[in-house]
């Protein structure tokens, strides 16, 4: 009985054995059936994904919603080694340095490279993290601008600040003449935001050279944008409360709010949270430091990235080039996803010839978010984020609670940020 | 356990001695499965830590080892944590005795003889605790965002001052919403305690010229203290393992961070910053934490507890 049994699960270990065998030997078969599964969030990219799968009956792909940004992170790393993770995944820029740490992610050079001249080259950089690798393939961008509610501007007769300073002096103008609105409030819960206005500064928070770290959160850059923002909470010239509350939503649409310093996928925002304001807002790109200048920073924009679990890394990689290059995917993200696509060709695409319809009285919306887009600077971000976005929540709403400067909410953020890289071992400086 | 005693005794012994033990496995298998495993992986995970080297970029750059007790040392040496603890005791100094003073007024007011509307006002009273917490507090927050709420509405209109909720008053707006979401079950409790005891002791009371008050404090009142004893270290774990309300109303303000109970830094350690060691060492301290308290409030009350029992 005993050696029965030991016989058939020799046998079985060995079926299982050859199986695992043919499957690894036919990897490299061309003619052989793929199946990849791709965790996003991006509506409706079920209509794109399946017009890859008419098309390449080889290669067919599940998108499957399992959650979003943050949260899709912990999910792999939590699905990472179990034969749970999906080969393909949706990645906000900043999250590529801790998959890449944590090693989920493929470095997918080998097949990527000939997509480098598709996009502007910050945005290359930022999936490169600078090295020889490839991590993953840009899908959309999230360009600084500012929105404005023109009716009221042209009520209170206010004019479009093109510079900081100028921002400052209208923000005071409103406070002057109606006390019950404000220019714009700075949000402690959206440090994706705040980082998009250091970018624009010109702040570094996290550099590599040779093998060593280096991160400076609290740059100069970066302090000259916190003590401005400090400045205008401290005199009472802005509001001072999160960002995407039910409070923020009545206030853009009561007209509380007249201003909204925010990325180029503002519009499906405004148009889910203040439906009553269509046709009243108007774009205009980021004040500037100096008068003259045109600089702007990112706030958000996600990447394709193929997982390090995947056993197809080419197929996989060439599904995520046609997603995020070619006119057909790129043109259905757009209508279908509503996003902002990184390919530079998709800027100008057929898709985006008309201004988005809350934006109808813009006709110019696209030209002008293009122009803006090509000024964006580039950004590395670091392998704990996670740890600094974290800290500015507490260290910013601690400031604006306790009314202490903002400057040494940033200071916490270098502390906290520094002393977690170190004590995981990286090699860094402060 | 000690029903049974005397009753295998009286029946000596009929079946082997392995009997029991067969009926016994699956409770203990799923003891072992569902309590023993995930505390001791928990313990496990406490004793190790993550080490990366260089840059942290290439394969193998990251590597789990053994910790020792630095997780431990770590999280008892954190100030924000030790912060979350007192934020956390604060809390149920507040909420228990306000929440189960509430509710066995209203279990007594219900209980009078001449309470009308029994029916109703029980299930009204217990209807907020069938809402979960976050939808509780998702409406709580409506209520407490000044451009949104009804309250602050009639404020501005009656040109009365308005109380910043979420501002200062944070402490008690996170303690409303408990003590509204949780009156109704411990109510219920504490009333069917009362609707247990035997009504000739009130008929004694009466004709010894006792009047409603005074039954109520010095008969219902001890003769529920079991039930109140219960529904005490029920609140007082609760209260230390408090996290869905502050966690649904911290993207609403600026007075909530990430840390401000133990359960919400053991959080963000593990699901915001990856570090699942650190947050474990924090679990088994909150977990031996919340014993501690509420042994310490059993021994407390335990004279009155075992005098009731013996009766």
């Amino acid at each position: 009985m005993r050696l029965k049994f030991v016989t058939a699960t020799a046998v079985l270990l060995a079926g299982v054995l050859a199986t695992a065998a043919c499957g690894n030997s036919g990897g490299t078969n061309p003619d052989e059936k793929v199946s990849l599964t791709f965790w996003t969030w991006v509506p409706n990219i079920d209509q794109v994904v399946a017009k890859w799968n008419a098309a390449n009956p080889n290669i067919q792909v599940t998108a499957s919603n399992q959650a979003q940004g943050d949260e899709l992170v912990t999910k792999l790393l939590t699905a990472k080694g179990t034969g749970n993770a999906p080969d393909l995944v949706q990645a906000e820029y900043q999250a590529l340095p801790t998959l890449v740490s944590n090693d989920a992610l493929a470095d997918i050079s080998a097949y990527a490279s000939g997509a480098a001249g598709k996009f502007a080259p910050g945005v290359w950089n930022v999936v490169t993290l600078g090295t020889d690798a490839v991590y993953a393939i840009p899908q959309d961008v999230g360009p600084m601008m500012l929105y404005y509610r023109a009716d009221e501007f042209d009520r209170l007769g206010l004019t479009v600040p093109k510079t900081w300073d100028d921002f400052a002096a209208v923000a005071r103008e409103v406070r002057q003449k109606s006390p019950k609105q404000y220019l714009t409030t700075f949000s402690s819960a959206d440090p994706g935001w705040f980082v998009g206005l250091a970018q624009q500064a010109g702040a570094k928070w996290w550099s590599i050279s040779g093998d060593k770290w280096t991160v400076s959160v609290n740059d100069a850059a970066s302090k000259k944008v916190a003590d401005y923002w400090g400045g205008l909470v401290a005199e009472g010239a802005i509001d001072n409360k999160p960002m995407f509350t039910p409070e923020w939503n009545a206030q853009l649409n009561d007209g509380t709010l007249l201003a909204w310093p925010s990325a180029v996928w503002a519009p499906g925002v405004l148009a889910g949270n203040a439906g009553d304001t269509a046709g009243k807002w108007k774009m205009a790109p980021l004040p500037q430091w100096n008068a003259g200048e045109s600089k702007t920073g990112s706030w958000g924009g996600s990447s394709t990235a193929v997982t390090a679990d995947s056993k197809h890394a080419e197929a996989a990689t060439k599904f995520a080039i046609w997603l995020n290059t070619s006119d057909d995917a790129t043109a259905g993200l757009v209508t279908q996803g509503g996003i902002y696509p990184a390919a530079s060709s998709a800027q100008s695409g057929p898709a985006l010839a008309s201004a988005p319809a809350f934006f109808s009285n813009q006709p110019d919306f696209y030209p002008l978010a293009k122009q803006i887009a090509a000024t964006a600077s580039g950004f590395t971000f670091g392998p704990d984020v996670n740890v600094t976005y974290s800290t500015y929540k507490d260290a910013f709403a601690g400031a604006i609670s306790n009314k202490t400067p903002f400057a040494a909410a940033l200071d916490a953020m270098q502390t906290a940020t520094l002393q977690d890289m170190q004590q995981s071992g990286f090699n860094v400086t402060g | 356990m000690a029903l049974a005693s005397p009753a295998g005794r009286r029946r000596r012994r009929t079946a082997p001695s392995a009997v029991p033990y067969v009926f016994l496995t699956p409770g203990i298998v799923l003891f072992i499965l569902t309590f023993l495993v995930p505390i001791g992986y928990t313990v496990w995970q406490s004793l190790r830590r993550v080490r990366v080297s260089g840059l942290g970029l290439g394969r193998g750059a990251r590597r789990e080892v053994f910790a020792g007790l630095s997780n431990y040392r770590e999280i008892l040496g954190d100030a924000e944590f030790w912060a979350s603890m007192q934020r956390a005791l604060t809390y149920g100094l507040i909420l228990v005795p306000t929440m189960l003073g509430l509710a066995l007024l209203l279990a007594l007011i219900l209980d009078t003889p001449r309470a009308r509307l029994r029916r109703f006002g029980r299930l009204a009273i217990f209807l907020p605790y069938a809402v979960p917490s976050v939808i509780a507090s998702l409406l709580w927050g409506f209520l407490y965002l000044p451009a949104v709420s009804p309250l602050h509405y009639v404020l501005r209109a009656l040109d009365l001052p308005q109380p910043d909720l979420l501002g200062g008053g944070i402490m008690g707006a996170v303690v409303n919403i408990g003590i509204w979401g949780g009156v109704g079950f411990n109510m219920v409790v504490i009333y069917t305690a009362l609707r247990a005891v035997p009504h000739d002791l009130y008929e004694a009371a009466r004709l010894d010229g006792c009047s409603e008050v005074q039954i109520a404090l010095r008969i219902k009142v001890p003769q529920v203290m079991p039930a109140l004893i219960m529904t005490g270290v029920f609140s007082t774990i609760a209260t230390l393992q408090v996290f869905s309300e502050p966690f649904t109303l911290r993207p609403l303000t600026n007075s909530l961070q990430s840390t401000w109970t133990p359960l919400m830094k053991i959080y963000t350690d593990a699901f915001v910053r990856n570090d699942i060691y650190t947050a474990a060492a924090a679990s088994i301290v909150v977990a031996c934490a919340t014993l501690l308290v509420s042994f310490g409030f059993l021994r407390l009350v335990q004279a009155r507890a075992f005098s009731q029992e013996d009766r």
